[in-house]
């Protein structure tokens, strides 16, 4: 007779075992460092750590190798981590109007204070594949000049640099968004999110969303979903310092930099009868090295301000409720891949149902033609 | 060593008792307080990242976590069964994590969690019933909007369900829910009892146990507390049915409980057992004894 397969613990062990083997692959060819993902695989470093809502690249580095490169394994991973770690408070606001940049490009104005800076990007790469990639052993450019003994690599501007929002401000022609209330912002890690939700709130949960989600909700707003019309204010990436006031000392502790990517959107407003027309903003900040996140995340946020600014909410950008409780791509991994468990009780249920219904219906059918 | 000993030896002494931190079970322990002074009512919480995915039991794993003690006994059920894959990997997460001792026994057990099924065996005052709930809101096919829905619970506003179940007679004849199927909790809020199937609504009301339901995803926690009347809706010309088989399970054969099916042959010959493997097992011990055999695919069509 048939009996069920089922000898859950003895296949989840081996399910673990062939994993591990898997994600060792060929062993003729060398083992994948951590410090080799952390250096050469920045980008997905960086957006693990901004996913993941933990600024640790060696941590965020074991996620990646761990998972395969699999990013939302990779920063699921980071944050079980981060679940486990003491919460100590809040930092002092960073200030990135004295970041240390190596990037920084306005799209509104031709030249600003402090000038652009091109920095590296892969906007102007012929998007041709590198076969000298192949060949191991490279020398970039840079390295080379670092080696030389030249200690800051070139570009890099460390001096106070005002941001292009706030020179817009000082003339009357953007909106200076004031705090909603004094006081914490809130813990949406901590405390679940309720509606409406506070800008603060919003922006948190937008900076930890998923970056293919909000791209396609901030593209959707440029197709007429809501439009925004936005410019890019300024990007801005570069290290700034982290300050922590701690209650026994009394005063800033500089307790680390951290790289950072910031983008401020200007967006027009067509005012209303108590505000004259102006500029508004929208915000976007993400760890390390992502801008197509965190503009994303700034027209979204945008988006996200109609209900404040009073114009009328047509499109699922607008939608509070809707976008952040679908941007989070850990809950959404897990409850769409929670369909691979067993259904069985609930699936008999519905048979039963099924069959009862086609059975009431082939006896009235039965019923008329008698 | 003494059993209980032994255990404590096993245990992963890298995270703190049952994973989460003091501070952390403290702030659920409240959320289930004031779950069990609002029967049905559903508690916002702060929901953590478990080393788990969403949607798989992170609530229910985060409710037994700060109620479980050392002296507890776990037991934990998927479709019924102890041996299915994720109960197997939640056993063993707070077996490493507690040390506590386990059990595949209904009767043997303080804590039972489960996923989409009631134990057929009775529980008793001194145990607790933990559900991982995929959706809390009973509403939310009709109401997606919880800013929407917290209203229409603050006013015991339950048209629209009703307006569906009756839609429901209307166009099939028949209410075509057959599991997660809304119930009233002490006369007052509209629950989901998880995805259970119907068959199993009727063993929450009046029932002995403590029930507390962990969402984790969607961050709410709820209760029913022992002796608390549940009522499944209803109309007074269709009252609440549950599903029967024409069939007894092939291994016990029981004809009350609620039996799995399974194909055995390319010529779609079914089987029926219990979906509770405990029950099944306990029969059997005790000399029940099924037919043993598969049924032929016309016959598992006949039905009543």
């Amino acid at each position: 007779m048939y009996v069920a397969v089922k000898g859950g613990a003895a296949a989840i062990e081996n399910s673990w075992r062939l994993l591990a083997a898997e994600r060792r692959g060929d062993p003729r060819v060398p083992e994948l460092s951590v410090a080799q993902v952390r250096e050469q695989l920045r980008l997905a470093v960086d957006r693990v750590m901004t996913e993941g809502s933990l600024y640790d690249p060696e941590l965020a580095a074991l996620a990646v190798k761990q998972a395969q490169g699999d990013l939302i394994e990779a920063i699921f991973l980071l944050r079980a981590y981060r679940t486990t770690l003491p919460r100590f408070g809040y930092s002092a606001p960073i200030d990135t109007a004295r970041m240390v940049l190596t990037r920084r490009i306005s799209a509104t104005f031709k030249d600003v204070p402090g000038g652009q800076l091109l920095g590296r990007t892969y906007d102007y790469t012929q998007r041709l594949l590198d076969f000298t990639l192949l060949e191991e052993g490279e020398e970039t450019p840079l390295r080379t000049s670092i080696a030389q003994g030249d200690a800051t690599p070139p570009d890099l501007i460390n001096e106070a640099m005002p941001r292009v929002n706030t020179l817009l401000a000082r003339e009357g022609l953007m909106e200076s968004p004031a705090p909603a209330h004094a006081g914490e912002p809130g813990d949406l890690t901590r405390e679940p999110l309720m509606f409406p939700a506070a800008r603060a709130l919003r922006l948190q949960g937008l900076a930890r969303g998923d970056e293919g989600f909000l791209f396609a909700l901030g593209y959707s707003t440029q197709r007429g979903y809501a439009n925004t019309h936005p410019f890019t204010g300024e990007i801005r990436r570069g290290t700034v310092a982290v300050e922590f006031v701690a209650d026994e000392v009394g005063f800033a502790l500089d307790i680390g930099d951290i790289e950072i990517t910031e983008c401020q959107m200007v967006n027009q407003f067509a005012g209303s009868r108590d505000v004259a027309p102006q500029f508004t903003q929208g915000y976007g900040l993400a760890f390390g090295s992502a801008e197509r996140k965190s503009i994303a995340m700034a027209m979204v946020d945008r988006a996200l301000r109609a209900e404040e600014l009073d114009e009328p909410q047509t499109a699922v950008a607008q939608d509070q409720e809707f976008v952040l409780m679908h941007a989070d791509n850990v809950e959404a991994s897990g409850f769409v891949q929670h369909l691979k468990l067993p259904h069985y009780v609930d699936f008999q249920a519905e048979l039963e149902l099924v069959r009862r219904l086609q059975a009431e219906r082939a006896g009235n059918a039965e019923q008329e033609a008698a | 060593m003494s059993a209980t000993a032994m255990n404590r030896a096993r245990c992963d002494e890298n995270y703190n008792f049952a994973y989460l931190d003091e501070r952390t079970k403290k702030m659920i322990r409240r959320a289930i307080l004031k779950a069990v002074a609002i029967p049905g009512y559903q508690v916002p919480f702060g929901s953590r990242e478990m080393p788990f995915a969403f949607g798989w039991g992170t609530g229910g794993i985060q409710v037994t976590a700060s109620i479980i003690g050392r002296n507890d006994v776990l037991k934990v059920i998927d479709q019924g069964a102890d041996d299915t894959t994720n109960a197997v990997n939640i056993r063993s997460f707070f077996a490493r994590t507690t040390g506590v001792a386990t059990t595949e026994r209904t009767v043997d057990a303080t804590i039972v969690q489960t996923r989409h099924r009631i134990p057929e065996t009775p529980l008793a005052e001194h145990q607790i019933l933990v559900y991982q709930v995929p959706m809390p809101e009973p509403l939310y096919r009709l109401e997606p909007r919880r800013r929407e829905t917290i209203t229409l619970h603050a006013l015991a506003d339950y048209g629209l369900m009703n307006v569906k179940l009756y839609e429901d007679i209307a166009q099939l004849g028949a209410i075509s829910r057959t599991y997660d199927y809304p119930v009233i909790v002490d006369e007052r809020y509209l629950m989901s009892p998880s995805p259970i199937p119907k068959f199993d609504n009727p063993k929450m009301h009046m029932n002995a146990a403590l029930q507390l339901f962990g969402a984790g995803r969607e961050k709410r926690i709820y209760a029913v507390p022992p002796y608390t009347s549940v009522r499944s809706l209803d109309f007074e010309d269709h009252p609440f049915e549950v599903q029967r088989w024409l069939h007894a399970c092939a291994l016990c054969g029981a004809r009350d409980s609620f039996l799995d099916e399974m194909i055995v042959d390319d010529a779609g010959r079914r089987l029926f057992v219990c979906s509770d493997s405990d029950y099944c097992g306990a029969r059997r011990a005790a000399g029940h004894v099924g037919a043993g055999q598969a049924i032929d695919a016309d016959a598992a069509r006949v039905l009543r």
